[in-house]
Order: C-alpha cells, then structure tokens, then sequence
C-alpha cells in the first residue's frame, strides 16, 4: 500500500509545484490547494497504511500490537487540513479581491506594488 | 472492570503528579495573555476608542511578564511547562532557555511601542478592520514560537502568526496591498508547507516531536542520508521566511504597501521568527548537519547581506529601501549561523534583537517623517531637519546604527561576527560583512542627506509645515532609540546574554536536562 501512495504523493507534488510555476494566480491557488493535500497525504503514509491490524488495544494490554497504524501523524493532519483549508479559503479571496481590483489575473501583471518604471534615486544632491 | 490485571506500562511515568510551582507558569502566560486580550479586542472590534484603551496597556503587562520570564530563566535557567499534565515527550512541551526568553522580551518591546505608534498611524476604518486584535494574536503567535519545544507545535505558532499577518498586510484593501499580499500570502505558504514537510519526514525519522527528545537522539543518526535532506529542507523552509537570498522577493514585493506601523512590525518581528527558528533547529538539534551545510549558509549569507543592500541603494521609494536593508541585516544573521561557533552564533542573536528594534524604529522615523511633509519619494523629500530637529536626530541615531557605527547598537554584533570570521579563516565573510556596512553607510547617509539635510524642494513642504508633531508616535520611536543607545554604550549586558544563550544552543544538555529532569539525574 505505502509504496503506491508514495507515487501518489511524488505525482501530487509535481503537479503542484508545475501550478505554480503559472502566471495565473487561479493555477497558482489550485497548486496551493494540491500541495497541501499532498503533505497530509504523505504524512498519513508515513503514520503506515494498513488494515490488518486494528488500533485498537486489547484487554490485558497497555500498548497497541505491533505494525498498527500510528495515531499521531493522523491527528497531525488533523491539525494541518484545518490550517491548509482556512488557508485556501483566505488565498481564494486574496485572489478574487485582487484579480478585481488589479484587473488581471496575470502575476507579471501585478506591478503595483513594484513599478516597471520606478524613478531612481536622485544622483545628486 | 472485568481484568484487574496490572498495568504493564507505570503510568506515573507519563503523568505530572506535582503542582506546577508558580514561576513556572510564566512560561505558558504571555501567550495565554495574548489570546485572551486577541479574543476581547475582536469583541471589541467596532468600539474603536476602547480598543487602544484596552490593547496598550495589555501590551505593556506583556513587556513586564516576558522581562519576568528572561529574569526566571537567567535565575533558574531554562525552564519547561508540559500541557495537559502529560509527561514529555508525550505532551507539547514549552520550554523556554535564554535565546527565546531574550527574543521573547526584546519583540514584546517592539510589540509595545508597534501599539503606541498605531495609535497615530492607524485610523478608525483601520481599527474596524482589527489592527488591535491582529497586533496583539500576531504576537501570541510569534512568542508561542519563540516558546515552544515542540517542532510540530512550531509549526502550528508559524500559522497562527502568518495568518495574523496577512490580515495586517491587507487591513484597508488597497490595490498596492492587495498586489504585495499575493506575492506574499503564497509564497509564505509554500514555505511553511515546506516546513510541514520536513516536519512529517521528521516523526518518521525519531519518532518524536520534541526538541529535547529530537536533540538525544539526533546523534544516532549523525550524517545520514535522510537527516541531511531533512535538515537541507529546513533550511530552504526557514531561509524563505528570514528572506535570504534566492528566496527573498517577497519581502520587498509587499513591505512597503501595507500601514506603515504595520511594516514596522513586519520588519522588525517576523524574519527574526525565521532566523530564531534556524537557529534553534540547524543551531540546537542538528550541529553536525550545519556543519556540512556551513559553506552553503555562508555563501547565502555574503549573497544576501550584499545583494540587500545593493538593493537598498537602487530605490527611490525610502520604505522599500528600508525592506531591503531588512534583507542586508537577514545576510548578517546567517554568517554567523554559518560560522556555528559560541561567537559566532551570539553575534547573530545580538545582531537579531538589535535588528528587531531598529528596523522597527527605523520604520517609525521614516514614518514621521513623511507625515511631516516630506513623503516617502527622494526625489520629493526635503528639509525635514529644518521642520523637527529632534526627528532628524533620531533617525540620524538610528541610521548610524543600522550601518553598524559606534557608538550604537549595531557595532558590537558586527564587531563579534567579523572577529569570529577571522577566528576561522573566513576573511571573504568578515569582508562582507564589513563592505554591507560601507555600503549600507552610503545608502542611509544619501537618504539623510537628500530626506532631511536638504532644503524642502518648492512650496511642496511648505503646506504641510503646520503638521504638528505625532506625540505618541515620537514617544514610541524615542523609546526604541533609547533601547538601541543603551545596547550600544553599555554593551556588557546585552553580549553577556547573548553568549549565554548561544552557549546554551551549542550544548543543549541544560535544555535536555530541563524537558527530561528524571532521564539526566540518572
């Protein structure tokens, strides 16, 4: 199981990181949005992937038996899909404000805050 | 319950049975302080003349509880509070040593007078849009960072601040904000997933989140070929938050667009959280993986220092110049994580909190002074000596000191890294580190000149001459100059602790010793 996840996990940071290599801020919120599904992907897969051993302690023990999934990536990506998701829904805004008050989409396009032709530094006193 | 049999793991092991003696307490405080205070001022968030009322003083009760935690810790040395009563490296551990103590207390300053000067800076649609409880849960965010001892709790302080910062960054909406807080927003964001990701590989690795544990254990695994493409992420993670090199244009795509209090805070805190954060993991839990990559760092670095203030000399706009001067002070830092030895790495941390306060205060000046009449264009500025004879001298203090000139603040840190840089045969660093200050002397001079030297150019100034002076404002950037000639005259303190803390990051058995108190009396 783990090594087809692994793929997965190889094939969605590829594409994400290909979405961001965009112009368009619509491609590159859609990277932001794999790449976050990537990371927790590949945490639960290193948490192991399995079902024949049920996390479940049985009477007369303490600890879980051995090969069991372990519990703390899982609640790490817990933590991290909230984090990645309220993320996405402020980079999603960001955009849209952006894209209607700058008019474009286009990230060489975005030259407000850095103009092409910015006046240099007075030579002289 | 049906078997009585006893339990085959002694559960006293994972639990806290004593109280926590009260002292301790001041580990956890400041940032309860903040989310509390944070939760009131967004109730608060229409009554914009309570808000200041409320969040000043708040501000100030936390300067006094994280001085109480920096003299805790030089008392008692460093101290640990684990949450939920769970044992480490069960539960999330702060533990506070020197370093995050020093950083916490020295932002908690900035954080105050970031507060004082907003009171001026921001207005009433800006505090509707929640200056306040932004100022005050950004700071939560960054001292839990400076707090915790645990990596993956690290992580959840990046996000709780990052996400402050981008309300700050586009409190108001402008077009210019919302072109710089793109560029800003996603290129955070795929830093700190980087940071995620090292942190993921990580658990996978020890088994543990926490940096005592983590610090244990990383010797058995010295130089191989996983840790060293963990650590390799981490730097890149973290260099893109501190702005280094090949990664830094986001920092003068937005700093300059959002309120200028704003980018004060910016440029004095949220970098430092970056260097703070490479530092404790390259500095602390992975010395024998820094050592490997040192040539990389101090490649980096000499880049950084010299191509920020290279920058710094191309612009026009005086708070873009200042973002880059931001990046140049980033460059320092690094050398001497790069150089890794006690002196080394106590430069670095003076020169971070040194830059915390005059980067910020720096803002402040440039502030003021455009309020005053002489805007933010050098092109345009002009005669804003003639105008505030003690706003030119201030800044003039605070120029001085950001080149690295005596008698201020900046001289030592640079004086501690040139000296480590030659103890090691670095010359080309130390050289750097010496042209940065050359040239970042020419950058602030010709802005001093043009800015405040130079007769007001045409009627421009004239207008707004009757501009009175911000009283809260020149209290607040007075109060930074002060901490910054205190450093600079009376250095011994301030280098003491310092070296202290980076004593405490080379040997980190002090720091072990206080997580794991059982495990080390052994």
């Amino acid at each position: 199981m783990e090594p087809l996840f692994a793929i997965l996990v190889g094939a969605l940071f590829t594409v994400a990181f290909y979405l961001f290599l965009s112009k368009h801020v619509i491609r590159i919120l859609m990277g932001a949005a794999i790449l976050g599904n990537a990371v927790n992907l590949l945490i639960f897969t290193a948490g192991r992937v399995t079902r024949e051993v049920p996390p479940v302690i049985g009477s007369g023990s303490d600890v879980l038996a051995a090969g069991a999934a372990n519990p703390l990536p899982q609640a790490l990506i817990l933590t991290a899909i909230v984090i990645s998701f309220s993320f996405f829904a402020f980079l999603l805004v960001l955009g849209f404000r952006a894209f209607q008050k700058l008019e474009t989409d286009r990230s060489d396009e975005m030259r407000l805050a850095e103009p092409v032709s910015d006046p240099s530094p007075p030579l002289g006193y | 319950m049906a078997s009585q049999s006893a339990p085959l793991v002694d559960l006293s092991a994972v639990y806290v049975t004593g109280p926590v003696a009260a002292a301790d307490w001041l580990v956890a405080a400041p940032v309860v302080w903040c989310i509390l205070v944070g939760a009131v001022l967004v109730m608060l968030r229409k009554n914009t003349r309570v808000q200041p009322l409320i969040a000043i003083p708040a501000l100030g009760v936390l300067v006094l509880m994280t001085l109480a935690l920096v003299w805790h810790v030089i008392a008692n040395g460093t101290v640990t509070m684990t949450m939920g009563r769970w044992l480490p490296p069960f539960g999330i551990s702060f533990t506070v040593d020197l370093l995050g103590a020093f950083f916490a207390a020295t932002a908690s300053c900035v954080a105050l007078a970031a507060g004082i000067y907003g009171r001026t800076d921001v207005d009433d649609s800006g505090r509707r849009y929640g200056f306040y409880p932004f100022l005050v849960l950004i700071m939560a965010g960054i001292l839990g960072a400076f707090m915790t001892g645990d990596i993956f709790n690290l992580y959840v302080w990046f996000e709780v601040l990052l996400i402050s910062s981008f309300g700050l960054l586009v409190l108001g909406s402008e077009r210019a904000q919302l072109d710089g807080g793109v560029k800003y927003a996603f290129l955070n964001l795929i830093a700190t997933t980087l940071f995620l990701v090292a942190t993921g590989y990580l658990y996978g690795l020890f088994g543990t989140l926490n940096m005592a544990d983590i610090a244990v254990k990383a010797s058995e695994l010295r130089g191989t070929a996983p840790l060293m493409t963990l650590v390799t992420l981490y730097l890149l993670a973290f260099a893109m938050k501190a702005a280094a090199f090949p990664v830094n244009f986001w920092l003068p795509a937005s700093y300059h667009t959002p309120r200028l209090v704003v980018s004060a805070l910016f440029a004095g805190l949220l970098t430092k959280v970056g260097i703070y954060a490479l530092l404790r993991i390259l500095g602390m839990l992975f010395p024998f993986e820094r050592e490997a990559l040192s040539l990389v760092i101090a490649i980096v670095a000499a880049l950084t220092m010299i191509l920020g203030v290279v920058g710094a000399l191309a612009q026009n706009d005086i708070r873009r110049a200042l973002g880059f001067l931001v990046i140049s002070g980033i460059g320092v830092m690094m050398a001497g994580l790069a150089l890794g030895s006690p002196a080394g790495l106590a430069g670095a941390i003076f020169y971070a909190a040194h830059s915390m306060v005059v980067m910020t205060a720096l803002y402040f000046a440039v502030g003021i002074g455009a309020r005053l009449g002489g805007g933010f264009e050098l092109t345009r500025a002009g005669g804003l000596y003639a105008r505030s004879g003690l706003i030119a001298a201030l800044t003039l203090v605070l120029f001085l000191s950001v080149a690295g000139l005596p008698p201020f603040s900046g001289l030592w840190p640079k004086i501690m890294l040139v000296k480590a840089s030659l103890d090691v045969g670095a010359w080309w660093l130390a050289g750097a580190i010496l042209v940065t200050g050359l040239l970042t002397t020419i950058t602030v001079g010709r802005i001093w000149v043009l800015a405040y030297w130079r007769p007001a150019p045409g009627e421009a100034g004239e207008a707004a001459a009757a501009t009175p002076l911000p009283v809260g404002a020149t209290v607040a950037l007075a109060g930074l100059v002060a901490l910054s000639v205190a450093a600079g005259v009376w250095p011994e303190p301030v280098m003491a602790l310092a070296q202290d803390a980076a004593r405490g990051l080379l040997d980190p058995s002090a720091y072990v010793q206080s997580v794991f108190p059982a495990e080390a009396s052994q």
